[in-house]
């Protein structure tokens, strides 16, 4: 069925997973304000209503399996993460309620 | 490396009641879970695969073969039981949430290699949620 040449559609849900340590001043790892900001720009935006094989890539070169979106948000956000003390930590993304995928970077195993 | 988790559902009865102990223990440690007649749950199943992404299919674990080995040694099998009289090894073990995570384990590693025969996917983890609130997890490495 996920091979139907017309493409079927998901309503996607992602969770995204940073980890650090408190700041001294704010109490907070990070500011969920600028995480939102973040998301929306890069996840939401590029993907929300799109056909991801013909307006999202790679996934014009890519087969958009939910492993492949996982780790294509995780590559997004990551470069947009890395300066301050908190990290990215886990990228889950939920297919359908019934099957989703963790990934959690290339070089960490599971926590 | 990936992790992906499908959702099963299987609704199944039990009674909690230990061969070694008396009837009054019995009631006292598993209260209503100790009823005679037996109670029910709409068991929810997690079953989570470990694997590397596999270049040409850009996945990694083959969700269809999953959900045969899971429907076959786990749903069919379970499904609308008496888990007590009509699954074998409930007939020696009590049927808890932490043993049937167990046997659910134990069930999917012995086909595993029949259906997965490479070195990924691994069977990483079970999670059964009783209830809402009662949730049990058991990891692969730690079953035999």
């Amino acid at each position: 069925m996920a091979a139907n040449p017309h493409g079927h559609g998901h309503n996607y849900v992602v969770e995204v997973s940073l980890e650090g340590e408190r700041d001294r001043v704010t109490g907070m790892v990070f500011d969920l304000k600028e995480l939102k900001a973040i998301l929306e720009r890069e996840i939401v935006e590029p993907y929300d209503h799109r056909f991801l094989n013909y307006e999202v890539p790679p996934f014009d070169r890519e087969v958009p399996t939910t492993e492949n979106i996982a780790l294509d948000i995780w590559r997004r956000l990551e470069r947009r993460l890395s300066g301050g003390s908190a990290k990215l930590h886990a990228v889950r993304v939920y297919e359908t309620p019934d099957l989703y995928v963790d990934y959690f970077g290339e070089t960490k195993c599971f926590a | 490396m990936f992790r992906v988790t499908r959702r099963y559902e299987f609704a199944a009865s039990h009674r909690l009641h230990a061969a070694e102990l008396s009837e009054e223990e019995n009631r006292r440690l598993y209260g209503k879970c100790n009823n005679p007649y037996g109670h029910g749950h709409n068991y929810v199943v997690e079953v989570s695969v470990r694997g590397p992404l596999e270049g040409s299919t850009g996945r990694a674990v083959d969700t269809a073969a999953l959900d045969e080995l899971v429907r076959r040694e786990v749903v069919v099998p379970f499904d609308h039981k008496n888990l007590n009289r009509e699954v074998a090894v409930f007939s020696g073990v009590v049927p808890t949430s932490e043993n049937l995570g167990v046997e659910i384990c134990r069930r999917l590693k012995r086909n595993w290699k029949q259906v997965f025969p490479g070195e990924w996917p691994k069977l990483e983890r079970i999670r059964i949620g009783e209830t809402a609130r009662n949730i049990f997890e058991v990891g692969s490495d730690e079953i035999e």
